[in-house]
């Protein structure tokens, strides 16, 4: 679905040098995968993402989505077609003034019939549950529901693959839970591929698949109960791990038999209290 | 003295359709020195709450006193007002606008019309304290520092003004968790230090049941909640998830070891200390199984 072979990109500083945001990036995202991307301020997160649906195309190297490449002007509207991106800041992604016309906002470009718009709209709200909201004033929503219409205008484009980049930094905890179990269902029943930037431990877990950045560079890549049983590398990173892995960590210290990849309450409940 | 808020109500766009009651008779002492977090859900009424404290906002109605002073009586009091209550916005970093830090960390205090070296000393006093010491950052452009340093350079803007109370809304928020250690260890050396009262807005659980020594919680431009973080955490008859809120992640955690029949400290903060606790609560139960 989405990879990049040797991707670089080179941003140039006030001064005119040069920074390698991206250094010789190799990733392959399947359809249907759910990666978590995690990883210090300016270790190049953003900047993935922002390649991953043509924003940004490659100083080095190449990306490719959908067997499409990037550099490749003509194909550009198809990959935004397929790659959507939703931003950390929900006031800066909303257009219309009503819920509904703001998921139909994209549809509308397409230059689709109009039953086929609504029909899109409908099935975009039901997904991230917003329906019951489709004639509100966007202002009125909270952060965690301004950011599913934000969702809901990706879907309705038909998009296969949500990039998300910080979708919960300015939400409220449960505005970031509403979020994030939006993002997984739609993984799970739609099978949607979902590449979600965080900085919050917890919801990466909540990902099949957990790749660590750090200065232009991957370095970790793999499941969640084995990345962040690393707790020592991630805490050089300047990171950090669920909170269940690091009492786990504490009690294999202190000489207890608790399970290499305990990342979660119920699994360290299970490990204490079989 | 203190920042005194009575009957205070506030009301966005009155009299058009989009009037919406932010605030609905508030009453709140904040004393010196305190260290209070405000915690509630996005739009529960925090950042109006908060532009009252230094006259950014007036209330519709109720009367706001900083230190004795009336906000609403005289223009001339609120200049003076605003110097005593320090606000760092969110995101202060989109605020940092000089070529150097030294010069953008002097703005406040030239405004004040300070003489240059009284200017020059709070500069290098306020960045001392913020952990960018003058020598090695001060002739550095403020825009080449990583996230949170940019942060740490907005909050020495505000320090530089020695308000007597420091308000800061959601300082954490986009920040690595590197970043926000950093900016939460800052803000603490920062009230042991001076002895300013800290107004803390956030949605980070973690932080404010850690550091606050008093916590409001704020729903529908109300206060439903006033008082110390762990009788708010450790309440089980308290639904936080209907004002917006979670348990921080450890005490949710040990929540679930408890329901499991392990008799742990919920209080506990740390993994260390949590680490202990399942320990010998697992000794007292003399066999391994719960």
């Amino acid at each position: 679905m989405l990879q990049t072979n040797d991707l670089c990109h080179t941003y140039l500083n006030e001064n005119g040098e040069e920074l390698l945001a991206l250094n010789h990036v190799n990733i392959k995202i399947a359809a249907g995968e759910f990666v978590a991307v995690i990883g210090r301020n300016g270790s190049g997160k953003s900047t993935l993402a922002k390649h991953l649906n043509a924003l940004l195309t490659p100083s080095a190297g190449a990306c490719i989505v959908a067997g499409m490449d990037t550099q490749d002007f003509s194909h550009i509207w198809d990959i935004r077609q397929t790659v959507g991106m939703v931003f950390q800041n929900p006031d800066n992604q909303i257009v219309a003034s009503i819920v509904e016309e703001d998921v139909a906002f994209g549809p509308e470009n397409l230059g689709l019939p109009s039953a086929e718009i609504v029909r899109r709209v409908d099935e975009a709200l039901r997904l991230v549950g917003m329906t019951e909201y489709r004639l509100h004033g966007p202002h009125l929503l909270s952060g965690g529901q301004k950011q599913r219409v934000a969702i809901a205008g990706v879907l309705a484009m038909h998009s296969r693959c949500l990039v998300l980049d910080e979708p919960t930094a300015m939400l409220d905890p449960v505005g970031r839970k509403e979020v994030l179990e939006s993002v997984c269902r739609l993984h799970r029943e739609e099978g949607i591929t979902v590449v979600y930037i965080t900085h919050f431990m917890e919801e990466a877990v909540a990902a099949e698949r957990v790749v660590v950045m750090d200065a232009g560079h991957i370095i970790m890549d793999g499941p969640p109960n084995e990345v962040f049983t690393h707790v020592e590398e991630i805490r050089a990173l300047g990171l950090d791990v669920p909170v269940a892995a690091d009492v786990a960590m504490q009690l294999r210290q202190r000489g207890m038999d608790i399970p290499v990849g305990t990342i979660t309450d119920e699994g360290l409940a299970a490990a204490i209290c079989p | 003295m203190s920042i005194v808020l009575e009957n205070v109500s506030y009301t966005y766009m009155p009299g058009t359709p989009y009037c919406r009651e932010a605030l609905r008779d508030i009453n709140l002492i904040i004393e010196p020195g305190e260290f209070i977090g405000i915690i509630g859900h996005t739009g529960s009424g925090k950042s109006t709450l908060v532009q009252h404290l230094n006259g950014l906002l007036r209330p519709t109605t109720g009367v706001v006193k900083v230190d004795g002073n009336d906000l609403q009586a005289k223009a001339s009091e609120k200049k003076r007002v605003r110097q005593r209550v320090g606000m760092v916005f969110q995101y202060p970093e989109h605020q940092l606008f000089e070529e150097t830090i030294f010069d953008d960390v002097a703005f406040g205090p030239r405004n004040l019309g300070l003489e240059a070296d009284e200017v020059a000393q709070r500069v290098e006093s306020a960045l001392e304290r913020v952990g960018l010491p003058v020598s090695e950052y001060g002739s550095r452009s403020p825009f080449r520092l990583s996230g949170g340093q940019m942060r740490r350079v907005a909050i020495a803007g505000v320090i530089a003004l020695q308000p007597e109370y420091l308000v800061l809304d959601e300082p954490s928020a986009g920040l690595d968790p590197r970043g926000r250690d950093e900016i939460f260890e800052q803000i603490m050396q920062l009230y042991h230090g001076t002895g300013m009262a800290v107004v803390l807005v956030t949605h980070n659980m973690e932080d404010v049941a850690r550091m606050a020594k008093r916590l409001l919680v704020m729903n529908r431009g109300q206060i439903e909640f006033d008082g110390r973080p762990t009788d708010l955490f450790h309440d089980t008859k308290i639904q936080l998830h209907e004002f917006g809120l979670s348990l921080p992640y450890m005490t949710s955690l040990l929540r679930t070891l408890r329901s499991r029949g392990l008799d742990v400290d919920d209080a506990l903060l740390e993994a260390s200390d949590v680490a202990a606790s399942i320990q010998s609560a697992l000794q007292k139960k003399r066999i391994p199984q719960c």
